[in-house]
């Protein structure tokens, strides 16, 4: 800690010079936490997902629905313990922009499925009880200010009524929250129930978008949901069942691979951050030849002297680093708050945090490393020679 | 050999150095003694060695051969860590351009060589500022270098040279960057602590003048001191 007053005063020996770089290392670190928190955001169905869960969906296209009757046949697979299944509704709510997930679902097979979604007791029995009953998110019910009790006025883009309206009405029973933020990313959603759907739709009565099943055994996943696609094979409905990890992936990867996009884009700014911080550690250390001579002639040892030097890099790029995350992270809610729900929660999560320090240390070491060699290298009557 | 009863003791010393396939021998067969509370000034032209001799009597830069014991120790035999701490405890250096952190204030300057020791934060501050007092300067403790003038300076790089109270001062040319007025002040100071405060000053300079304020002048001429002369001053 001594030393810090040292390190600090070499680093700011050049003040402007130094603030310029900070700055530059500070946004390439906002924009890693963003661009991370977008990946994230898209994967967090994947991350989230469970590997005893499987998802079934019809064999040619996901927007083939499913008969629901289904359900009763696929829970007699060996190694099946519950199915449950959901329907796309193709939801907005006041207008265009404000559009989110809302799913029919069977409540009590549904809530039993994901029981990472915090749901109290009240409002899951209020869910089950009520026909016109819907659960929503805890995030959509702050941002439109809903109240339990009320009513959810929600066009379909999909699906009429008997009397051809698109307009649905349904009764906001209760809140979907969750614990994780990564499970909290797919709670923006509204659940309604499927029997008044069902009923109510003019088409597509008895078929069901997808299923969900939970298998005993996750080793046996695979050759359970092989068995689920030979019970219906040949059928009119084939099926395609597959882990919900690699479901929610594949999901994913039809807005492109954001990860490898991502990736480019951050080892082309993290590479100029490189060259650039490279290049000012290097001119510091040749503006400050004479005095670490000094350093060295009262005392220092070589091994402090290039301590001090590695430090300087470290101390740059750590401060840098955590302005840009922290910038990154407060800027976040504002980001999601402009987004009108179109896309799922951005957030910072423990990972991305690890992964800008581990960053931050072998971008230190690669621009630190030169010049606290030659630090350790620097003769002092070489040094101070040429500073007579 | 006894060593005792003298704080330099230059036994054969040879340096030289090597430019390509070219050798240059700066240092010839020197031996010299500086016993302690001395003030020595070496004196000579350019090129004639006496930095290079200074180098060495303070632990900067190793003999090519011969022998060099400071306060009873074989500085020659030190390695770069052991010659590292023993600099640190043992001399005390003053340059010409002074040599400070511009981005420290006075009394960090002079705190720097006591970073080494275990000593508190408090205890470092207090004895800087027993230094800076010794050197006339307290009222500028937290003046950076640029805000100070060149004498200013250089009593700030001497206060840093004894805050560790070293046996040894080391002087290269301390004068040589100040007006006639100031480099008397400064030499006045050096004169002070050599006389008053026990220490062994060595100093090289080119000015006869600056030389006179040493107890004793030794003239160095390509790279030997064979034909010195040395003046002894009452």
């Amino acid at each position: 800690m001594k030393y810090l007053p040292l390190v600090f005063a070499g680093l700011f020996r050049r003040r402007t010079r130094t603030i310029l770089t900070l700055a530059s290392v500070g946004i390439a670190f906002l924009l890693f936490g963003l661009l991370q928190a977008v990946g994230t955001a898209f994967e967090s169905g994947a991350d989230s997902a469970d590997a005893r869960r499987l998802v079934t969906i019809a064999r040619y296209s996901m927007i083939e629905p499913l008969p629901i009757a289904y359900a009763r046949r696929i829970e007699q697979v060996s190694g099946v313990v519950a199915v449950a299944y959901a329907d796309w509704f193709g939801a907005k709510y006041q207008n265009e922009s404000n559009a989110f997930p809302v799913f029919a679902v069977d409540p009590a097979r549904y809530l039993a499925m994901y029981q990472e979604f915090a749901v109290t007791a009240a409002h899951r029995d209020a869910f089950i009880a009520t026909r016109t009953g819907a659960l929503a998110g805890r995030r959509l019910v702050d941002r439109y200010g809903w109240r339990i009790g009320q009513k959810l006025p929600i066009s379909s883009e999909l699906h009429p009524k008997m009397d051809g309206s698109m307009a649905w009405e349904f009764d906001l029973v209760g809140i979907i929250d969750a614990e994780d933020p990564a499970v909290r990313g797919n709670t923006d959603l509204v659940l309604i129930n499927v029997k008044y759907f069902d009923e109510a739709r003019r088409f597509g009565k008895g078929r069901t978008g997808w299923y969900i099943e939970r298998v005993a055994d996750r080793s046996q996943a695979r050759a359970v949901a092989a068995d689920i696609d030979r019970l219906f094979a040949n059928s009119p409905d084939e099926t395609k069942t597959q882990p919900e990890k690699e479901f929610a992936l594949g999901f994913a990867k039809q807005i492109g691979d954001l990860g490898a996009l991502v990736t480019r884009i951050l080892v082309a700014v993290f590479f100029t951050i490189l060259i650039l911080t490279g290049n000012t550690m290097g001119q510091s250390l040749r503006d400050r030849i004479p005095e670490l001579a000094i350093l060295k002639t009262v005392g220092f040892s070589d091994g402090k002297v290039t301590a001090l030097v590695l430090a300087e890099a470290v101390a740059l790029l750590l401060l840098g680093g955590a302005l840009g995350m922290a910038a990154a992270t407060s800027v976040i809610p504002l980001v999601n708050g402009s987004m009108g729900g179109r896309f799922p929660p951005l957030f910072v999560d423990g990972g991305t945090w690890l992964r800008a320090a581990a960053i931050v240390l072998a971008l230190a070491l690669a621009v630190g490393v030169p010049p606290a060699v030659r630090a350790r290298r620097l003769r002092i009557v070489d040094a101070l020679a040429g500073h007579r | 050999m006894s060593y005792s009863g003298k704080v330099v003791q230059v036994i054969n010393v040879h340096k030289e150095y090597r430019r390509g396939s070219e050798r240059i021998d700066v240092l010839q067969d020197i031996n010299l003694e500086i016993p302690p509370g001395d003030f020595l000034a070496l004196m000579g032209p350019s090129g004639s060695g006496k930095t290079t001799l200074l180098n060495l009597i303070g632990g900067l830069d190793t003999p090519t051969s011969g022998t060099l014991m400071v306060d009873g120790k074989r500085v020659d035999r030190l390695g770069s860590g052991e010659l590292s701490r023993w600099r640190a405890a043992n001399v005390g250096f003053v340059f010409q351009f002074y040599n400070l952190l511009p981005t420290l204030s006075a009394q960090k300057n002079v705190e720097l060589p006591l970073l080494l020791t275990p000593l508190s934060a408090r205890e470092r501050q207090r004895r800087a500022m027993i230094a800076l007092t010794l050197v006339g300067l307290a009222d500028r403790a937290r003046h950076k270098p640029k805000e100070l003038s060149g004498g200013q300076e250089q009593r700030v790089a001497i206060a840093r040279a004894i805050v560790s109270d070293p046996t040894l001062l080391v002087c290269d040319e301390p004068t040589g960057d100040l007006d006639r007025a100031t480099a008397a002040d400064i030499l006045t100071l050096l004169q002070m602590l050599n006389r008053e405060h026990g220490k062994t000053v060595v100093m090289v300079t080119h000015d006869p003048k600056a030389a006179e304020y040493a107890q004793r002048r030794l003239l160095l001429d390509k790279g030997t001191l064979a034909e010195a002369r040395e003046i002894h001053v009452g």
